[in-house]
């Protein structure tokens, strides 16, 4: 008879509380028109999407850099609901067609069975509604779950007010939740020319649009239709410094750039605005793939680390598909597969400009020179001695740059947005310091759970009895807390009968 | 670097245990060599709870005396910081705390238990219902992968090398002694090995007919973001080992491990699993007024363990110039004195300051073949559920 381990994780989960045919993540184009294409296959489909957002979440620039810049509509969770099924018709159209579409549920993590989680079954998938968390098991998962914006560092980028193109799209057609009124644009890529249109549409003033290089990064007809619109558009410039008070940014300061993209002296200027918005890459949202151990690879002119998908769209994993701008996001200009050159010359022009000494990690408080210098926390108060010697170039001496390992020595991205406002600049600035491709610098690792969700939330409330019964605080083997004293005694392997077990021993 | 120059010592395993026998041997002027075949404590070493509190191994006492100082002797920070408190939330817990303080006290360590209101003082977010608690005037925690660092660094410093992304795959012998490894990046001699490879130490040293039985096990943490410090980072309890950390996050494990195969691939996957929730739920029941803290990460380690899980340090009789250390889980905090006693192995062929016959690796000798399976120390039977795809 097979004996099995009652302290291991054999038939300690629960059983799940639902399961799923098909699962699509992410209600955007892309989820809806997936979520209608299984429906049509005779599939049952349950289409979920994380909007409307809990608030406190949002404040934290999760999963999108809002920048504060809400208004105080988003605390009234039924009044954005029906804004966000306003605003996207194809999630009525997903409704009549008998589509299970569930608002306001974020997934927070996938587990798929595999050689090292054989106690699971197929995909298990974290579920949450704000209320209440649970598990499901699904057959196939989509993931449509889009792009979050590049955020770069800069003096005052820690002031409410500075906000990503994603957030302010969504601030502005999805929720009607947008707080600001003068904005300043950073990129003239795709992504900084719609979003500036768009934003001038809706009524808000563009102060101008940014872009370090001679001309704009963008496709001609955006770059006329800009100019038809009368948009500034500031070529040669980068910013200094988002200049503010307690509420937020109140203007920007932009330094000139010479040919060769040195700052020229005499050249700032100011421009009063109470939101910036970095629009410079969107960066898919893989996030939950990566999690799920699904294989990826970066492609600058994708965005960065996109999932490998077959023809089919099926990723690594089986069950587990993706599609829409979380499989990648197309750059405006084709580049070398390891380059990621817009995102690139932008961290260069705001090194230029700003210097090392701005935040690279906000929640962490890490600048761009303690990335560079690989220093400890302040608080430790350890960074004088051996330790000042043991900069990036120092580490690289032993091997190739690893963002997970500069994470850890840093906490460049150990924070409570979960690394989205600093993981691409941390990974630019160790190509940087290390002359490589960004390309080349590691994914640093994603986890479970993709949301930061508090403690009570995510508890579980169905803790199995075998769960509860066989829980150990370490293996549970029965001579490993014996005093070496008492080894080989009839003491010896009593364990738990001895007063042993469960607890403190490590 | 002459990447293929050996050394008089090669160590097989940068994790805390190669690494600190490698700082041992550094400091003792011993020329030294770690070969390791990832990065300096990307396994279990950088992914643990960061105990340091193992009053019933020998080395516990070298373990306590040492732990103050790395810091200092290091000349890089690891975070640690000394005493830990239990809390019990049933008598039943308290029990156990007793018992443990018992066995400490024997060795002269001391404890002083804790009524509900000195516990919730000493740490505001724990349970009303905690019935009271010990506080341990020794052990402590580090940070793992700062200790990992600083162990490196400081090894570096005393002009030992270590080559990262080298594996081993092949041990030489003649003459009864090692001569040599062979890798992924050249060969490479010395005059003495010491394989402390975690869970590969096995597979290591079975082609020499040497059998080191290890299983190896994935385990599971989770942290939060920061919360207002409490006066000692040290406080678990209800099922859960961990800390809050010097910036304030609560990381903490416990519960089921899940058994792997023994052969499988390595580096390993170390994926997590929906047992956060379980970590989430004993979280909020020690700490109920950190419900509204925010999980950031969940992680898995993969461990060694041995089928009594006390660890394997020892010199064999044959090759005669090879040292064998693998902790069997309960590494981590040991690692001051772990790293110590290899090196007296290596160098003496005897630990002079812990008697470490329960170590050795004779006691397996008469190990049934099957003994895993007798255990259930076995991969969990395949879940069924819905066919994917
Ligand atoms: C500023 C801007 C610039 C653009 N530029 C271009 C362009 O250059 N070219 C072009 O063709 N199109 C452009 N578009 C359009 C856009 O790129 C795509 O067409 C569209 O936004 C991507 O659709 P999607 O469905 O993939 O993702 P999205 O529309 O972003 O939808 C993804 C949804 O999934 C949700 N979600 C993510 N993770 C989870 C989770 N774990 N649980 C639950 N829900 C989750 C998100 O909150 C979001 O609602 C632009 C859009 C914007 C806003
Ligand atoms: C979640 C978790 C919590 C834990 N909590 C605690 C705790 O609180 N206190 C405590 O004391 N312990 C704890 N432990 C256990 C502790 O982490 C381990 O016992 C300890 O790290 C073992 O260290 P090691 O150096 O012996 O092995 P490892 O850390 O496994 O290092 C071995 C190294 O050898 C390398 N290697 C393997 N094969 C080769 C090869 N062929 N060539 C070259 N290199 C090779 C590996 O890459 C690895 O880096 C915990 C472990 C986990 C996973």
């Amino acid at each position: 008879m097979r004996v099995v381990d009652e302290k291991a994780i054999d038939g300690k989960f629960p059983a799940v509380g639902e399961t799923i045919d098909v699962l699509v993540v992410g209600a955007g184009d892309a989820g809806c028109q997936a979520a209608r294409e299984a429906a049509a296959g005779g599939a049952s489909v349950v289409l979920a999407d994380e909007n409307p957002l809990d608030p406190a979440l949002m404040g934290l620039d999760v999963p999108l850099a809002f920048g504060g810049r809400m208004d105080g509509a988003v605390q009234n969770r039924e009044r954005m609901t029906e804004r966000l099924v306003l605003a996207r018709p194809a999630l009525a159209e997903a409704y009549e067609a008998g589509i299970d579409v569930r608002l306001g549920t974020t997934i927070w993590g996938i587990f798929p069975e595999s050689a090292e989680s054989r106690a699971l079954a197929g995909l298990t998938v974290g579920l949450e509604d704000g209320r209440r968390c649970w598990m499901a098991r699904a057959r196939r998962v989509v993931l449509a779950t889009g792009a979050r914006d590049l955020m770069l560092g800069f003096a005052g980028c820690d002031r409410p007010g500075v906000i990503g193109a994603r957030a302010l799209d969504a601030l502005l057609h999805r929720y009607q939740a947008f707080a600001g009124r003068r904005l300043l644009v950073l990129g003239s890529g795709s992504e900084g020319l719609r979003v500036a249109i768009a934003a001038h549409r809706a009524g808000v003033t563009v102060a101008g649009i940014v872009e370090p290089g001679a001309q704009a990064e963008g496709p001609a007809e955006l770059v006329a239709e800009v100019a038809e619109l009368g948009l500034a558009l500031l070529t040669r410039y980068v910013l200094v410094e988002a200049a503010g008070n307690a509420e937020g940014v109140t203007s920007a300061r932009l330094a000139a750039l010479d040919d060769e993209g040195r700052v020229l002296a005499g050249g700032e200027r100011e421009v009063g605005c109470d939101t910036i918005c970095l629009a410079i890459a969107a960066v898919p949202a893989i996030e939950l793939a990566a999690a799920a151990g699904a294989a990826l690879r970066f492609e600058g002119t994708l965005g960065g680390h996109v999932p490998v998908l077959d023809e089919a769209g099926r990723t690594s994993v089986g069950g587990l598909e993706m599609v829409g701008a979380a499989a990648g996001v197309p750059a405006d200009h084709p580049a070398a597969p390891d380059a990621w050159p817009y995102p690139e010359r932008w961290l260069a022009a705001l090194i230029a400009s700003g210097g090392l000494e701005v935040p690279c990690c906000r929640c962490e408080s890490v600048t761009r020179a303690d990335v560079l210098g690989v220093r400890p926390p302040a608080y430790l108060e350890a960074r004088s001695g051996p330790i000042a010697a043991r900069d990036l170039g120092r580490l690289l001496a032993d091997g190739p740059p690893n963002q997970d390992q500069v994470k850890r020595l840093t906490r460049s991205g150990m924070g409570e947005c979960q690394g989205r406002r600093c993981r691409e600049q941390t990974a630019l600035l160790l190509a940087r310091g290390a002359g490589v491709a960004p390309g080349r610098i590691p994914l640093a690792s994603y986890r479970a759970p993709v949301r930061p969700l508090p403690l009570a939330l995510l508890a579980d409330d169905a803790e199995t009895e075998a769960m509860r019964a066989g829980w150990d605080a370490w293996f549970g083997i029965p001579t490993q807390w014996t005093p070496w004293w008492d080894i080989g005694t009839e003491r010896d392997g009593l364990g738990r009968d001895a007063g042993l077990g469960d607890t403190w021993h490590l | 670097m002459d990447e293929t120059k050996g050394a008089a010592v090669v160590i097989v395993g940068g994790g805390v245990t190669g690494l600190s026998a490698a700082w041992w041997l550094a400091r003792a002027g011993v020329e030294v060599l770690v070969l390791e075949s990832g990065i300096v404590g990307w396994e279990a070493s950088g992914r643990n709870g960061g105990g340091c509190t193992h009053y019933y191994s020998p080395l516990f006492q070298e373990e306590q005396r040492l732990w103050p100082q790395m810091d200092r002797l290091l000349g890089y920070p690891t975070e640690y910081r000394r005493f830990r408190v239990g809390v019990a939330l049933n008598p039943g817990q308290m029990v156990r705390y007793d018992t443990v303080a018992g066995h400490a006290a024997r060795l002269g360590f001391h404890s002083t238990r804790l009524d509900a209101k000195e516990l919730r003082e000493l740490a505001p977010p724990v349970s009303e219902a905690a019935v009271g608690g010990v506080f341990s005037h020794f052990g402590g925690h580090a940070n793992p992968q700062r200790t990992v660092q600083a162990y490196a660094w400081a090894v570096q410093d005393l002009g030992g090398r270590i080559l990262q992304n080298c594996a081993v795959t092949g041990i030489e012998v003649g003459g009864g002694r090692v001569r040599g490894v062979a890798t992924t990046r050249g060969r490479f001699g010395c005059e003495a090995l010491v394989v402390a490879a975690g869970p590969r130490t096995s597979a290591l040293l079975a082609p020499l007919g040497i059998d080191v039985p290890l299983t190896p096990a994935r385990a599971e943490m989770i942290v939060t973001a920061p919360l207002p410090a409490m006066a000692l980072g040290g406080v678990d309890g209800n099922g859960l080992y961990g800390r809050q950390t010097l910036r304030g996050n609560l990381a903490y494990g416990g519960g089921p491990h899940e058994w792997l195969d023994p052969d499988g691939a390595w580096p390993p996957r170390r994926p997590t699993t929906p047992l956060l929730r379980n970590l989430a739920r004993r979280l909020v029941e020690l700490f109920p007024k950190a419900g509204h803290v925010r999980v950031l990460r969940s992680w898995a380690g993969v461990i060694e363990n041995t089928p009594d899980g006390r660890p394997v340090i020892d010199r064999l009789a044959e090759p005669a110039n090879l040292t064998v250390a693998t902790m069997s889980s309960v590494g981590f905090g040991l690692s001051p004195a772990s790293g110590k006693a290899v090196a007296q192995l290596v160098q003496d062929g005897r630990c002079h300051f812990a008697d470490l016959s329960s170590l050795r690796l004779e006691r397996f000798a008469n190990l049934p073949r099957d003994w895993r399976e007798r255990r259930g120390w076995v991969p969990p039977e395949p879940a069924d559920g819905v066919a994917v795809g």
